[in-house]
């Protein structure tokens, strides 16, 4: 360098890498990780998000059941007072009701089963003794396939139900519809189901000649002797429901050894609370029958989604930060100096959304983890049923929740990035994502509102807010063919889990794009 | 960076209104590297403005503001281009110093070993480790100097360093400001006190109302403003400006025993008095000063916001 001119133009003496993105994001990065409080608002949220693991998980010990109309908790069991009845678990593991009465014959190897169904009738206990002739929706009698009489087993069934058609089901979970009306003396329903190893196939038909395949179901490792027959159940919100089922031109392939009655479950406790039925007489056999079969879920069921229930907790800290990771720069004018190294403002937006989204997302994977992992430990202890998930569902549940926490720390940098400022940014998220997810899950009525789990019309706020994204977190699907109560406040919502995941995308993209524009357009 | 030409900041006609306020009215002017440029004016004026628009922070409703040709958003790691100190508040209180200027290196591609010795040339190496809402003003205007030699820029553009500077610090300023000019970087640094850039500035960008009232260098303008003056001190004034007046002089009375001559260099004052043997104490040779001349130029300006603001 000369320095006798004073107009020798002057070039910088360091070296810098190319431009590149990934910079920007090494910046923002360090940006966040040296604003202590921040850092520590993030631990505070995976201690709250965990912490919370010993309140969810601390509610299982006394005795649950389903409304099913079985088993309502007041059997003696097991002998103490606090004792609840063993609970049946189906092939697959989860908690079940098995509760019917069952008129059957033992059969070995392949054959078919087939009847013709008259009637279906139903009688509802009105007083301590009275009974009055009532039809409830699920009221069902039909055929069956059983690997034997003890609670949980493997089964496939053909039945006719008051309001609900046709149905097969099997193993509990399973449910297929058929011919859809009720059946009548004039509008007869024929149910058959044909055994062929380990698969079984349901027909229904209306005049016992032109028969359709309702569906299949495969039941692994079933014996070769199983238990055949007709059956009734009265799944009610109460006690003291009964059905009643005509059958005629009752068939079996099998060597026919005559019917056996058995109330499966028993009397009282998990099994029926009314006896069962069976009376033969010129070529029709009328079975009554109380009980439910189906799987134990609805409100009150434990799953590991009930280590996760402080989830929102941590929500709070992420808000702030993620609101305040763009409003603190404003606030100070810091914004400017942010800008001046990054002109092309978009990159700097995206590179603030990928750290918050990243510091979201390994918080959140942190934290349920850690929740998921004492959780099961502390349910398994617990004695009462836990339904069980799959290592692919609880996988999902772990990282559906650490992407729900990473896109509403985006959702709040986007809110902050339009609004500049960080109180009305933060009460604008908490508004849009934490209080609708407080008013349709944990502020909801008592007993979660009203009994059809509906929620009150504060369900809808799980569609069309960003707080659908806690739909990642549902462990037991909500099965339409068993009468309980599934609302938010027990884990289920109205969205499927990745739909609902995908409604809180929606959102931050949105907002990203409004932050983008506004940021591209404002003067700094 | 590989520039091969004089790397200019060039405005052009730059115009931008806020609500009521026309900030720039079609302001233009150039900085060339070389001497320091002043860039002097009343609050208010449009100073801020401009420096905002050349860095992109805020976009003119008309004209251009470029460097080295460039507009400064098509920059790439701006900052080893163009290195700004716009606002020496512009910190996160509770992060530390260092850390401060350290993402600010990640951002561009620097390494931390560059962050170290900006802080010792900002005479920060004391204080780096210390959260930064903790510092003066004079120590923030410290770290903004360090952030905006970062990238070691042929260009650096300066809003007011020199508040809430001691006079230690302002004296540190004044010879850094010098010493990167002299090293060929083209250098703009604004002060609404023409005081702090009396030794300083080479050159001189005075703005008023948004638009250019004087574009000179420093030399020019304070002979184009000083008349040559002759503050001269005696017990008797009377006879003074009657011997004065009659060898040609333009004579004023000032104060008690002070008079102000015109049209009369030192040494013939001298002369006049001592052939007369009208007593004095002292003749000085009166030059204008550099915040003389700027308040004479501005004061149309300043007057007319002080009309608005009433």
């Amino acid at each position: 360098m000369t320095n006798e001119t004073t107009t020798t133009t002057y070039r910088s003496q360091v070296t810098a890498q190319p431009e590149s993105f990934r910079h920007l994001v090494h910046a923002e990065w360090t940006k966040f990780r040296t604003v202590r409080g921040w850092v520590i608002a993030m631990v505070v949220a995976i201690a709250a998000v965990t912490a919370f693991v010993f309140i969810g998980t601390a509610v299982g010990r006394s005795c649950v059941s389903s409304g099913g109309g079985s088993g309502s908790g007041s059997g003696p069991g097991g002998g103490t007072p606090s004792a609840c009845p063993a609970q049946p678990t189906g092939p697959g593991g989860e908690p079940v009701q098995d509760a019917f009465y069952f008129a059957h014959q033992p059969v070995t190897g392949n054959g078919t089963i087939s009847v013709q169904m008259t009637s279906l009738t139903g009688m509802v206990s009105t007083g301590p003794i009275e009974m009055t002739p009532a039809l409830q929706p699920w009221f069902t009698a039909g055929i069956i396939v059983k690997e034997n009489t003890s609670q949980g087993s493997a089964y496939v069934a053909m039945m006719v139900t008051a309001s609900h058609g046709v149905r097969m089901q099997w193993d509990y979970v399973g449910d297929a519809p058929g011919m859809t009306g009720s059946v009548s003396e004039s509008s007869p329903r024929w149910l058959r189901l044909v055994r062929d190893g380990g698969t079984v196939t349901g027909y229904d038909s209306a005049d016992g000649t032109h028969w359709t395949q309702v569906g299949t179901a495969t039941l692994p490792g079933l014996t070769s002797t199983v238990q055949a027959g007709l059956f009734a159940a009265a799944p009610s919100n109460g006690n003291g429901t009964t059905a009643t089922g005509v059958f005629g031109h009752v068939g079996l392939s099998w060597p026919a050894t005559g019917w056996t009655g058995t109330d499966i479950g028993g009397l009282g406790g998990n099994g029926v609370s009314l006896p069962g039925a069976l009376a033969q007489n010129a070529g029709t056999i009328t079975v009554t029958g109380s009980g439910a079969i189906g799987p134990l879920a609805g409100d009150g069921v434990l799953s590991i989604q009930t280590a996760l229930v402080g989830t929102f907790t941590g929500l709070l800290p992420l808000i702030v930060v993620g609101a305040m990771f763009v409003t603190g720069e404003y606030r100070r004018g810091l914004i400017r100096l942010s800008l001046a190294a990054a002109p092309r403002r978009g990159r700097l937006l995206a590179a603030k959304a990928v750290v918050i989204g990243a510091v979201g997302f390994v918080s959140g994977l942190i934290a349920a983890a850690l929740a998921v992992a004492i959780g099961s430990r502390r349910l398994g202890e617990t004695g009462v049923p836990v339904w069980p998930v799959s290592a692919l569902t609880e996988a999902r549940i772990v990282v559906g929740t650490a992407a729900m926490l990473a896109v509403a720390g985006v959702l709040a940098l986007a809110i902050g990035t339009i609004l500049r400022r960080s109180a009305s940014a933060i009460t604008a998220v908490i508004v849009l994502i934490f209080i609708p997810y407080l008013l349709a899950v944990h502020l909801q009525g008592p007993d979660g509102g009203d009994g059809g789990g509906t929620g009150g019309g504060r369900e809808e706020l799980l569609r069309v807010t960003p707080a659908a994204g806690f739909s990642v977190q549902q462990a037991i699907p909500q099965f339409s063919q068993v009468i309980a109560t599934f609302t938010p406040r027990g884990g289920y919502y109205p969205l499927a889990p990745w739909t609902g995941f995908a409604v809180e995308c929606a959102w931050a993209a949105a907002a990203l794009a409004l932050a983008y524009y506004l940021l591209r357009r404002r003067d700094a | 960076m590989n520039a091969t030409t004089e790397i200019e900041i060039e405005i052009d006609g730059l115009r931008k209104r806020f609500g009521s306020t026309q900030a720039l009215d079609g302001m233009t002017f150039t900085v060339r590297p070389g001497p320091v440029t002043g860039f002097v004016g009343p609050n208010g004026a449009g100073k801020s403005t401009a420096m905002r628009v050349v860095v992109g922070l805020d976009a003119p409703d008309a004209g251009t503001a470029t460097i080295g040709g460039r507009p400064y958003r098509s920059l790439t790691n701006p900052l080893t281009h163009v290195g700004s100190l716009l606002d020496a508040g512009a910190l996160q209180p509770s992060r530390k110093a260092r850390n401060h200027l350290l993402w600010l290196a990640h951002s561009q591609g620097l390494d931390a070993g560059r962050v170290d010795e900006v802080i010792a040339l900002a005479g920060l190496k004391s204080a780096a480790r210390r959260r930064a809402g903790g510092y003066s003003l004079g120590m923030r205007q410290r770290l903004g100097i360090a952030a905006a030699l970062l990238g070691d820029p042929p260009v650096l553009i300066f809003d007011e360093p020199f508040n809430g500077m001691d006079p230690e610090g302002i004296v540190w300023m004044k010879d850094l400001l010098r010493a990167l000019a002299a090293q060929g970087r083209t250098v703009l640094v604004s002060s609404h006190l023409m005081s702090e850039l009396e030794d300083t500035a080479g050159h001189l960008v005075v703005v008023g109302r948004g638009r250019v009232i004087a574009d000179t260098s420093v030399a020019d303008f304070i002979a184009a403003a000083s008349g040559s003056r002759i503050r001269l001190r005696t017990t008797a004034p009377a006879d003074a400006m009657s011997v004065l007046g009659n060898a040609g002089a333009e004579v004023t009375a000032t104060g008690p025993d002070v008079l102000s001559v015109a049209g009369l260099t030192a040494e013939k004052t001298i002369s006049v008095l001592t052939g007369h043997a009208v007593p004095f104490s002292e003749v000085t040779a009166h030059r204008a000063t550099l915040e003389e001349a700027y308040m004479e130029l501005t004061r149309e300006s300043v007057e007319y916001r002080a009309e608005v603001a009433s």
